[in-house]
């Protein structure tokens, strides 16, 4: 049974499509290695095994019918507990909505749903997304199954984590500033951010709604494009989702199949590495580069001088977008409520909002309530929306010499659980590499590309394309990982610690 | 509750009186702002609402089409300039009424900005300067529950969001200065004005009793001569013309008085009380601070310029020159033309009445008269009777030719109104015709004359008052179906 | 400038958040760091740069005004379950203090 666990989306996909092994199979040995090794990492919030297993048993009814499903139709996937799923709770891992039951779908669970994936449960994030660890969650953290004493990076650590632990083969993460793709690069995974508005927001908890963009996670490329495939398209319920256009139209993973990268331009982003990025990540992504060259690829040398600017701008942006989208969790209508019997509705929330958001929640909510306050306005809020225009305009000029650009996913490897969880400068910095594409609002991908020498622990290798031009994220990741796993004669993951399957 | 007030024209000798006005229109679009849901009012609780306007975690609005139309043509119809690109921006605040914590409005870029409308103030013509019109969205309701129903002394409230994320457009003028002592029949005028275009747009239902046209009216007092503009205070949610007007008026006396025993006005939001007065609500001396920025779930909206040339051109008639073309042409007396604009709808039944063949002041009689009467009596809108303008023609033409008596047509609208039919079907099945034949007549007026030697005598001697007693025996014989004067002609003849 | 424990304290009330004297000790100089780094993004003066309002330029996404039917029949239990407090089909809120808008 663990073999199943070990086998990639693509494969299990056929497997169930031939009925060489049941989805029912698969989802219950999903469900046996959860069971085995996530008191350990903690990687799930909730589970719901008997549904999963009805789904399961619902694909297999179908399949034996001779109806022809998707590529992924039958395999088991977790989602990230900030998309609404009818019958669990969704949590965005906050006190002030544990329990909450949402009464609708997200678009992207419909699409997955009706694509014949099988939902193992909603998996742990920080508290809103807010973070890179997943320490910020008030259910606890998750463990990174390559160090249990070391965080999985976050928001989506969960996710990245349950892939990296062999509980499943896709995940579904969203990221707002790097939390798909810093999470996967400290897991050893792949996970890809989309163009903004290639895959709908609606019915995902709102983080900063011009930064947020739900995504693909998984164990290797070519299953991240199957599921990008699956969950991109323009809803008609998310006015700032977009048409598909291009390579992206006719579906990434024809792209990731074909992991070419021959007279590709690869442009080093200068202002990506250096001071503040340990040596090991920096070796490692030097190393891929010139793997890619091997390949075929020419290699620039590219400067974004408005960078510099990509932390502040971000920590101006964010925050001001959070502390408005917050606002509704105020005790009235659902979540926590708070306060005696004599309180008034002013009291409630106040101390509503004050039982049910942590210090990171409030810190932002805070920050981004100076930024938006009168006086202010013009000098942060309108200013950084400025700044993300000049550094839209750096992506542009980039794009003009090269067809991708690439970095450390992020600056270090995993850290130590509790490291930086009260210093957050030192911790915004996990995200100097991610933050820029989300505030341009193109799309990158992390794919692994090796351990870093000086401590052993997955280094990730980001490449960011111009928007709507996802395809060629996967086709410089795929051809990578191609490279790299001939030269290792092994996928990375293997190389992971097992975990103590029989405790 | 009452305030030292001023006498009016003592006010006038010493102040200018600026008035601004925020008028919110809550548009007749048949599904919200942001979702699918129904903006038909009056259904139950919590039942036209979905994830979007309960603003529950993880949902998005997207903008009704209606609603940017609408915003434009308003615009257009205040003669603003209309944004060539604009973007929503969310107003912050916390109140039990607003799903979000937030308001989708718009902030510094309106769809709309720039206007002026030239509005007809007792027959002269007076230029209203408009700030802007920007589109926003309506809040829940709120019951209060427990002490006297009110929110002071409540014990706590319920909350329905039925209402929630219905569109409104807010209009808002610049500062009007220089209408002196007719500042309250401006205030006044220029709502009846917003009422009829938004009307004549079909936009709105616009009915100030039913809070589809809100008004918030500022005042404030200049002394003569100055230039700066004084404190001004904003009484909240004034929602009739004939408020509007008063609300004006009361406040220019307040602080007329408040003004002159040396005191400062001071800036605050009113309420208006019915009984004809103003109470203080809370203090606006320290600005909320709203944090607007713009809606990042929204796209900008650039409204192509050929569009809005072409609603431009689709405009109806402005509400002014329409009302003085009617006057003109109607050749009501002016009094009766002012009655006709202050009723809600009078003015389009009529029109369409006299369209439908009527004279103007049959049309006039019906609708002011007999029909007013009903309406107030159902308690809804003239136009809401169960009537229509052709039938009223209809019954007025045979009023005219002799065909029905003021009291049979009274008769034939209960018929109408009941659900009976159409008037032809009303006057057949009750069998209201007048009875005009002649011969008939004569019969029945013979019939009571041979009964009745006495008063006949006394007719004959000069005692015409006395052939009342004899129309109304005609009249009884022929169950009211004959034309009195026709019956009086008869007796009078068969007398002399 | 920095931001004092008293700004943050107001800051706190406007959001609605109750802090106790040992979070605001604690939060006040953590919020005061992270705005000295980010002020610099406020030097970008240049009133020819517009703002970044959707990255791909998308303007004008409009829905058609159609009422669709609301499926409260379903929504209505799962509002009520969800609900801190549910009287009368409506959502009960404690006594409000400050006046409507």
């Amino acid at each position: 049974m663990t073999e199943l666990t070990r086998l990639d989306a693509a494969e299990l996909g056929r497997r169930i499509a031939s009925r060489e092994v049941s989805s029912r199979e698969v989802t219950a040995a999903c469900f046996d290695r959860i069971e085995a090794v996530d008191g350990a990492v903690r990687a799930f919030l909730t589970t719901d095994r008997e549904r999963a297993l009805q789904a399961a048993d619902a694909i297999d009814t179908r399949i034996a019918a001779g109806e022809k499903l998707g590529p992924l139709a039958g395999v088991p996937i977790a989602v990230k507990d900030l998309l609404c799923y009818q019958g669990l709770p969704t949590t965005a891992s906050s006190r002030i909505l544990e329990g909450w039951m949402p009464p609708y779908n997200s678009t992207v669970v419909e699409r997955l749903l009706d694509a014949g994936l099988v939902i193992l449960g909603k998996t742990n994030l920080d508290e809103f997304a807010l973070g890179s660890s997943t320490e910020t969650s008030a259910f606890g953290p998750t463990h990174n199954p390559w160090a249990l004493d070391r965080i999985p990076g976050g928001s989506g650590g969960g996710s990245a984590a349950a892939l990296a632990s062999f509980e499943a083969p896709l995940a579904i993460g969203t990221d707002t500033g790097g939390s798909i793709r810093q999470p996967a690069a400290v897991t050893g995974t792949v996970g890809v951010k989309p163009t903004y508005g290639a895959v709908s927001r609606y019915g995902i908890i709102a983080v900063a709604s011009s930064l947020d963009q739900a995504g693909p996670c998984a164990r290797n490329v070519y299953d991240t494009a199957l599921l990008h495939d699956v969950i991109v398209g323009r809803d008609p319920r998310d006015g700032t989702s977009v048409e598909l256009s291009g390579t992206q139209a006719v579906g990434v993973a024809d792209m990731a199949r074909r992991a070419d990268v021959k007279g590709l331009r690869i442009g080093v982003v200068k202002e990506l590495g250096g001071e503040g990025y340990q040596p090991g990540v920096e070796q490692r992504f030097r190393e891929a580069v010139q793997v890619l060259v091997q390949a075929g690829a020419e290699v620039v040398e590219v400067s974004c001088p408005h960078f510099v600017h990509s932390l502040a701008t971000y920590y101006l942006i964010m925050p001001a977008e959070v502390s408005s989208n917050l606002s509704r969790y105020d005790g009235m209508r659902y979540g926590l409520r708070k306060g005696g019997p004599d309180a008034t509705t002013e009291q409630v929330m106040r101390a509503s909002r004050g039982a049910g958001f942590g210090a990171e929640a409030k810190r932002r909510i805070i920050l981004g309530t100076y930024a938006l306050s009168a006086g202010y306005y013009d000098a942060y809020y309108g200013s950084a929306q400025k700044m993300r225009t000049l550094i839209a305009r750096d992506f542009a000029v980039a794009y003009e010499v090269c067809d991708v650009l690439v970095s450390p996913t992020t600056p270090t490897t995993a850290f130590k659980l509790g490291e930086k969880v009260d210093d957050p400068l030192a911790m915004y910095m996990s995200d100097l590499c991610t933050i820029p594409v989300n505030l341009a609002g193109i799309a990158a991908g992390s794919v692994p590309c090796g351990l870093s020498p000086d401590d052993g622990l997955p280094v990730g290798f980001q490449i960011i394309a111009p928007a709507l031009q996802d395809a060629r994220v996967y086709q410089v990741a795929a051809a990578l990982e191609a490279a790299l796993d001939t030269q290792r004669g092994h996928p990375l993951l293997d190389d992971a610690p097992a975990l103590g399957e029989a405790r | 509750m009452m305030n030292d007030l001023m006498d009016f024209d003592e006010v006038l000798a010493r102040f200018e009186p600026v008035i601004g006005l925020e008028v919110h229109v809550e548009l007749s679009t048949a599904s919200k702002m942001w979702c699918g849901c129904s903006t038909t009012a009056g259904a139950e609780p919590n039942t036209h609402v979905c994830p979007v306007c309960l603003g529950l975690p993880g949902s998005l609005p997207v903008v009704n089409q209606s609603a940017i139309e609408a915003a434009i043509r308003i615009g257009l119809m205040l003669n603003c300039s209309i944004a060539s690109w604009c973007r929503f921006a969310r107003k912050n605040y916390f109140y039990p009424d607003m799903t979000k914590d937030y308001q989708i409005s718009q902030y510094d870029e309106p769809i709309a900005f720039d206007g002026t409308v030239t509005i007809d103030v007792g027959g002269e013509p007076f230029t209203v300067p408009i700030e802007r019109a920007h589109m926003e969205e309506d809040a829940g309701k709120l019951t209060h529950i427990g002490g006297s129903g009110r929110i002071q002394d409540a014990d706590y409230s319920l909350a329905d969001y039925n209402r929630a994320g219905v569109p409104l457009i807010e209009i808002v003028t610049k500062p009007v200065t220089g209408a002196g002592a007719r500042a309250p029949e401006v205030a006044r005028a220029y709502m009846e004005f917003l009422r009829d275009a938004v009307k004549a747009l079909g936009v709105s239902d616009a009915r100030l009793e039913r809070g589809n046209m809100r008004c918030d009216v500022n005042v404030s007092l200049m002394p003569i001569g100055s230039e700066v503009l004084g404190t001004r205070s904003e009484t909240k949610n004034v929602n009739s013309l004939r408020t509007v007007e008063e609300s004006v008026r009361y406040e220019m006396r307040r602080q007329g008085a408040i003004l002159a025993a040396g005191g400062r006005v001071k800036q605050e939001t009113r309420h208006w009380n019915e009984a004809g007065y103003t109470t203080p609500g809370r203090s606006k001396e320290e600005a909320e601070d709203y944090r607007y920025f713009p809606e990042p779930d929204l796209v900008p909206v650039a409204p192509d310029a050929a569009w809005v040339e072409q609603l431009r051109e689709s405009l109806p008639e402005n509400p002014v020159s329409r009302r003085s073309r009617l006057r003109a042409a109607w050749g009501l007396a002016d009094r009766e033309f002012d009655d006709v604009v202050g009723v809600d709808g009078a003015l389009d039944l009529i029109d369409a009445t006299v369209a439908a063949g009527a004279s103007p002041a049959g049309a006039r009689k019906w609708w002011m008269g007999e029909l007013a009467r009903r309406a107030n009596e159902q308690g809804c809108g003239l136009d809401e009777l169960t009537i229509t303008p052709k039938q009223v023609a209809e019954i007025q033409d045979l009023v005219e030719t002799g065909a029905l008596t003021d009291r049979l047509a009274r008769e034939v609208f209960d018929g109408v109104l009941g659900g009976e039919g159409t008037p032809a079907q009303v006057i057949e099945a009750r069998g209201l015709a007048v009875v005009s034949d002649d011969g008939a007549l004569a019969e029945a007026v013979q019939a009571v004359l041979a009964a009745n030697p006495d008063i006949v005598a006394k007719i004959r001697d000069g005692k015409t008052a006395a052939a009342g007693a004899l129309i109304g025996q005609v009249m009884g014989r022929l169950q009211g179906k004959a034309d009195a004067a026709r019956v009086r002609e008869l007796i009078m003849e068969a007398c002399a | 400038m920095g931001l004092t424990r008293d700004d943050v304290a107001r800051l706190a009330d406007l959001a609605r958040i109750e802090l106790t004297p040992d979070e605001l000790a604690h939060l006040a100089p953590q919020i005061d760091v992270i705005v000295e780094a980010v002020a610099g993004v406020a030097e970008v003066k240049d009133d020819d740069i517009p703002p970044l309002a959707h990255p791909l330029g998308v303007v004008n996404v409009r829905r058609a005004d159609q009422a669709l039917p609301t499926d409260w029949q379903a929504l209505r239990p799962v509002l009520e379950q969800d609900a801190p407090a549910w009287q009368d089909d409506r959502f009960r809120v404690p006594r409000i203090l400050e006046e409507e808008e």
